[in-house]
Formats: C-alpha cells, sequence, structure tokens
C-alpha cells in the first residue's frame, strides 16, 4: 500500500516538475513574482543599456542623418543593385516580427497550453520587429521627408499612391499588421496592466492605471475581453500571412531573373516563420536566464515545445526552398541561369552554402534529440544560427541576385558601406526597446497561467495518475 | 501576354517618336554620351563612383568580348539608353507616380519633384537605363554656368533617365505652333544624334513612314530590338551585320 503511495506520488513530482501547467503556485505568490522580476535591476542591466543606447545613438541615428544630409552615396548600394542591405534588413525583421503572431494567435487558436507562459514575449518580438522593419525601408528611401507621399491623404492636386505598385501593397499591408499586432498584444495585456496597478505606487501607479482602461476583472468585462481576443487571434493569422506574400511581391512581380517566381509568396512566409522561431527561442533563453523567476515561469517543456516547431518549419523551408530553385533551373532561362550559377559559384558563394547549413542541417542535426532542445543554450545557438542563415538567404535574394541582371554590361557586385552601422543600429534598438519593455509591462502574461493552471489538474485512476485539462471558457 | 500582332502594330502606328541606332557605322567616340550630359545637366559623379556603378551617364556605351582568349573578337559598340517602352517595366512598380507614360509623346517621363527614392523603377528596368542621384554632385565654377537652362536640375534622392531631349521637342513643337505647321522631320533631334559624327543615331517620327527612322528602317530591314521577349515594345531599333 505504502508503495503504491509513493509510486503515485514520484509521479505527481515529476509531472509537477516537468509541467508550468501541474505545477499551481498561489495565484497572489505568481502576481508578486512577476512584480519582483519588473523591479529587479542589476547593475549589469544598467551597463548593457548604456552600450546598447551608444550604439542606437551612433548607428541608427547619427548615421541615418548624416545618410539624409548627404545622400545615399554613403552606403554601398549602386547601379545594378540599387536595393542593398536596407532591404535586406526589411525582410528579414518583418520575418522576426512574425514568429511573434504565429505563436501566440495560431496557437491560442489551436489551444495548445504550453504558449501560455510565452505568449507575451512573442508577440513583443512583433511589434518591435515591425519598428525595426519600418526604419530599414524608409532609411532606404531617396527623399525620406517624403514618404508621407505614398500614404492615400487628400491633397489639391488629387495626386494618390499608385496601387499597381507592388509598394504601395506593401505599406498597406505593413501598416494593417503593425496596428493589428499591436491591439493584439495590448488586449491579453490588459488584466496584467490591472495586476500591476493595484500592487504599484508612484508613477508606475499612473503608467499602469492609464493603459489598464479600468479593468476590474468583473464577468463582463472579461467576457468582452475574451470575445475580443478570440476575434482578434483569429483575424491576425489571415493578415499575418498576406504580410510576408506581399513582401515577397515586391520581388516576384519584378521583371527579373531569379524573383518572377510564383512560389515567393508561401516561400516567404515559411522563410519568415523559420527566422522568427529562432528568434522567440533565443529571447526567451535570454529572458530565463537574465529575470528573475523566470525559471519558474519558461521551463525545458517549452523549449521542447518550440524547437519541434522550428524542425517542422525548417523542413518546410528546405522544401520550398528547393521547389523554387529546381523549378527554375528547370526553366532554362539564360539569365536566370547564369544567376543561379552565380549563387553558388560565385564569388559570395560561401554564403550560399552557409545558409543551407545553418537553415537545414544545423536544426535537422541537432534539434531531433529531445534533450538537446530541451537545453536553453544549445536552441539559443541553434536560433542563432537559424537568424544568419535567413539573413544570408534574403541577402542572396537582395543584393546578389541584384548583380545579375538582363544588361551585362553594368553587372557589379555590392560593397555595403554605411548599412553596417544601420543595420547593427536596428538590432540594438529591437534588444533596446524589448529590455525596456521587460521593466514595463509584465512580460509574463499571469493571468493566462493562473487560467491553465486552474483547467489542469492531476487525477489518479487506481495506479496510474494522469493529466485532465477542463474547458474554462 | 502580348501577342506579336500587338507588338508590330505598335512599333509602326502608336509608337511616336523614335531612334534608329546604327551599331554598324558606331566608332565608340563616346560624342553621344558627352553631348548627352551637356544637354541635360546631368552630374559628373567623379572617377570613385563612376567606378563603382554610379556614373548617371542616360547613354552609354557598351562593348564586349566574344570568345575565348586568344580568339577574342570584339562586339560591335553598343549605344544604350531608355528605350521608351511602349509597355514599360517601370512604370506600374513606382508607388508615387513618378514614372509614368506620356500619352502625348509616347515616352516614358520621370518626374523628378515627385520621385521619393524607392529605385523600385531602377531595379525593375531590364535594360537598366536609369540613373540615381546617390548624392548632390558639385558644380564648381565655371562649371555651372554651362547649365542647360531648359532642364531641370536634380537634387540627391531623385531617378532620373533619358527623356529623348524633351525640351527640343516642345520647343521645336511650339515654334512650329507658332507659325502654323507641322513639325517637321529632321528640323530638331536629339543630343546623341546631333553629336553623331558618324551618322549611327537617327531620330524621328515612327509613325510617320516618310520620316528618315522609318525610311532607315524599311531599307535596312532587319532591325532588332533589345530584349523584345519581354514585351516590353521598346521605341529604339539597333542594326547590326547589315
Amino acid at each position: 500500500m505504502a508503495d503504491h503511495k509513493n509510486h503515485a506520488g514520484h509521479a505527481e513530482e515529476h509531472f509537477r516538475e516537468k509541467h508550468l501547467m501541474l505545477d499551481p503556485l498561489p495565484r497572489g505568490q505568481m502576481n508578486d513574482m512577476v512584480m519582483e522580476s519588473m523591479h529587479t535591476t542589476s547593475w549589469k542591466f544598467w551597463v548593457v543599456f548604456a552600450i546598447l543606447s551608444a550604439i542606437v545613438g551612433y548607428g541608427l541615428f547619427y548615421s541615418w542623418g548624416t545618410m539624409i544630409a548627404e545622400g545615399l552615396g554613403i552606403a554601398g548600394v549602386n547601379r545594378p543593385s540599387y536595393w542593398g542591405i536596407f532591404l535586406v534588413n526589411t525582410v528579414f525583421w518583418i520575418g522576426i516580427s512574425h514568429a511573434g503572431t504565429f505563436i501566440s494567435a495560431i496557437l491560442r487558436v489551436f489551444k495548445a497550453e504550453f504558449r501560455r507562459p510565452f505568449t507575451r514575449a512573442a508577440e513583443l518580438m512583433t511589434t518591435f520587429g515591425l519598428v525595426q522593419a519600418g526604419f530599414s525601408v524608409f532609411m532606404h528611401m531617396g527623399r525620406v521627408w517624403l514618404a508621407y507621399w505614398l500614404m492615400p491623404y487628400a491633397n489639391q492636386r488629387m495626386l494618390w499612391p499608385n496601387l499597381h505598385s507592388p509598394l504601395t501593397w506593401d505599406l498597406l499591408a505593413i501598416t494593417t499588421y503593425l496596428l493589428s499586432s499591436t491591439m493584439y498584444l495590448f488586449l491579453p495585456l490588459i488584466p496584467d496592466l490591472a495586476m500591476a496597478r493595484d500592487r504599484s505606487t508612484g508613477w508606475r501607479k499612473t503608467f499602469y492605471k492609464t493603459l489598464a482602461l479600468g479593468f476590474r476583472g468583473t464577468e463582463g468585462e472579461w467576457a468582452h475581453l475574451r470575445n475580443a481576443m478570440n476575434i482578434f487571434a483569429f483575424a491576425i493569422i489571415p493578415v499575418m500571412f498576406s504580410v510576408h506574400t506581399i513582401v515577397s511581391w515586391d520581388f516576384a512581380a519584378a521583371t527579373r531573373p531569379g524573383w518572377n517566381s510564383s512560389i515567393f509568396g508561401p516561400y516567404f512566409v515559411v522563410g519568415a516563420l523559420h527566422s522568427g522561431m529562432g528568434a522567440v527561442i533565443m529571447v526567451l533563453a535570454v529572458v530565463r536566464a537574465t529575470m528573475k523567476h523566470m525559471k519558474y515561469f519558461i521551463r525545458p517543456e517549452h523549449f521542447d515545445a518550440i524547437a519541434k516547431l522550428m524542425l517542422i518549419i525548417s523542413m518546410a523551408w528546405a522544401y520550398f526552398f528547393f521547389n523554387d530553385y529546381m523549378v527554375q533551373w528547370y526553366g532554362g532561362d539564360k539569365w536566370t541561369h547564369q544567376l543561379l550559377h552565380f549563387h553558388e559559384a560565385g564569388p559570395l558563394g560561401w554564403m550560399w552554402f552557409a545558409m543551407l547549413i545553418f537553415n537545414i542541417a544545423i536544426p535537422w542535426a541537432v534539434l531531433w534529440n529531445q534533450k538537446w532542445r530541451s537545453t536553453p543554450w544549445i536552441v539559443f545557438i541553434v536560433g542563432f544560427f537559424i537568424n544568419i542563415g535567413m539573413w544570408f538567404e534574403r541577402y542572396i535574394i537582395v543584393p546578389i541576385s541584384l548583380s545579375i541582371n538582363r544588361m551585362p554590361f553594368t553587372w557589379r557586385m555590392y560593397e555595403p558601406g554605411v548599412e553596417i552601422p544601420l543595420g547593427i543600429g536596428t538590432l540594438a534598438f529591437f534588444i533596446l526597446l524589448y529590455m525596456g519593455a521587460s521593466k514595463l509591462i509584465p512580460l509574463i502574461p499571469v493571468w493566462e497561467v493562473e487560467e491553465g493552471q486552474m483547467a489542469h489538474e492531476l487525477k489518479k485512476f487506481g495506479r496510474e495518475t494522469v493529466v485532465s485539462v477542463s474547458e474554462l471558457e | 501576354m502580348i501577342r506579336p500582332e500587338e507588338i508590330k502594330m505598335s512599333a509602326d502606328e502608336s509608337g511616336k517618336w523614335g531612334m534608329v541606332i546604327d551599331q554598324d557605322i558606331c566608332t565608340g567616340c563616346q560624342a553621344c554620351v558627352a553631348a548627352c550630359a551637356m544637354e541635360n545637366n546631368i552630374s559628373f559623379v567623379g572617377e570613385k563612383d563612376s567606378g563603382y556603378g554610379r556614373s548617371m551617364h542616360w547613354i552609354r556605351i557598351e562593348r564586349f568580348w566574344e570568345g575565348e582568349y586568344p580568339e577574342v573578337k570584339m562586339t560591335p559598340n553598343q549605344p544604350m539608353l531608355c528605350q521608351q517602352c511602349g509597355s514599360a517595366t517601370c512604370e506600374p512598380v513606382c508607388p508615387a507616380f513618378a514614372t509614368v507614360h506620356s500619352q502625348a509623346e509616347q515616352l516614358n517621363l520621370q518626374v523628378y519633384n515627385r520621385c521619393v527614392g524607392t529605385r523600385y523603377c531602377a531595379n525593375n528596368c531590364p535594360y537598366q537605363v536609369r540613373s540615381f542621384n546617390w548624392r548632390d554632385y558639385e558644380r564648381p565654377e565655371p562649371l555651372s554656368n554651362q547649365l542647360n537652362p531648359d532642364v531641370t536640375v536634380r537634387r540627391r534622392g531623385v531617378m532620373e533617365k533619358c527623356t529623348f531631349c524633351i525640351q527640343r521637342i516642345h520647343k521645336a513643337q511650339d515654334k512650329a505652333k507658332s507659325e502654323g505647321r507641322e513639325v517637321l522631320d529632321g528640323e530638331f533631334t536629339t543630343a546623341c544624334a546631333q553629336a553623331c559624327p558618324a551618322n549611327a543615331i537617327t531620330f524621328g517620327r515612327v509613325d510617320d513612314p516618310e520620316s528618315l527612322v522609318s525610311q532607315l528602317a524599311k531599307k535596312r530591314g532587319h532591325g532588332i530590338k533589345h530584349l523584345e521577349e519581354l514585351g516590353t515594345l521598346p521605341n529604339v531599333t539597333y542594326f547590326k551585320g547589315g
């Protein structure tokens, strides 16, 4: 009898250790943990913050200011590579922003329980990634001070943006995505802001009070909030797909060898998810390692679950990549042939092979093993390589593919100039925004975790301990 | 997809101004390049930028090697300029309507003061004949005195391209109108054609069967249009090996 009890006890302990949903803490304690994680700031945080601020100041604002004053000549763009790293970074950051919504909305719609502690961390990536994408694309413009001409605003001369241009579609799609993803970030934040409001004093109290919109947690408020979140979770999925498809049309709709591919839409969406998932797992590893109490909320099971998705997406990316290359090569167009050959045998051929190793070989070699993919530092490294690989992919699509065109007289390599500090500046600004946010808003959606823990239960049937989940909504 | 008969129709009838370039008599002297730069206030970008693919000439002379060393042959000189496409790929991609088609002259126009510099048009031009103002290039005294007052000076961040010397077209049309007549063939020509010592470039009305361009096209017979397979309906015809 005692033996049985022990056995059951072990199983229960095992479950608790492994799964956040089965390891409930009192709600008050959990709220305090999240509050404390926001308030606790070591000197290391401020050192990193200061370094990043300096990089942003120089890399982003000073360099961009110089470029506006002197013209794009200080960048590396030329004929024929009229688009350079600016567009590489734009596509890259939109890609990063994709996984946020993917994880949050798709997993919410499918009621995947492991999503609960990290939906917010992912959604924040969407918003901050889009900010960097915006920076990158505006930098690229020759006369950025006239960027408002791309907006459909009423004017006396009846001049409107050209709706035939993929860039106009792009602008509309990204704006829609930025607005809807920000709202989607904000809605599940309201109950947590209200929680923070009730536990703060001083300026923080005013800050949370304003943002919480007077949320008190009544039955009616919850019902409305759930409704709104549900609508947004479903509606934002097609928006997300459309955004990266339209980004791909900037290339696919052009009359250029290598770009004019009908599979670019889904290929870009999957590529975006590939780099985005890598970024999510990197962010989670850093958050877990550096912030207080995060080892309770973010556990190996979460890395395991995301890494499985990464593996699947890596396979999907390989499929689309093969499809795109294979059919373009088979088409036999002489310019496309030149270009594809230039990709792997040109002066930057190493980049093409590195892309394949980072995007396919490394994830496939590592992520099949459950032990490895549950280890934060290992998946951090894999995520890092995937992001480098995906950046290379965009570099191959933009400046390298632009070097080869139908006028061999103009063929020339592209050498980045001020794009490098500008690119590093966007990366630093992304991290800076994220660090700032981690001190201002609860990074863990506490109410969502609490809700999940209420729904989960360990039940004993004879000797067996079984997990049961009830539907709360 | 554009059908072959449409291409023919548009080259014969709808295209108004056009050009014929005889590569067999082109000597590659670059006089057209210089004349174009003078006429159209094109900036001098300097050696360094020019070597990095940032020269802003609206017309360039292309020349290639053919074959393997030591059996190398030079191809005939190929002056390359905006082909003033009837169905231009640069036009639809501009988000600001800075790259527009002129119905009156059947030219591809670039509206400098509407251009915001996305450079999509240049990417999408299969002939790679658009030039971008990468910087504000200086014109030290006395160079500034030779600016053509009929042509806008462009600033940094703006795309520009060959206009078939639209200022000359308009001047000739205005003069003809004031004298109550039509513009005569050969009454004026573009700067590049005017400067060509070998008369390799001929400019005129391609919709007028009596004009010199139409006559030349008929006489030489087998002119080619570059990248015709893309359906861009270019208005420049090249002759080679006649």
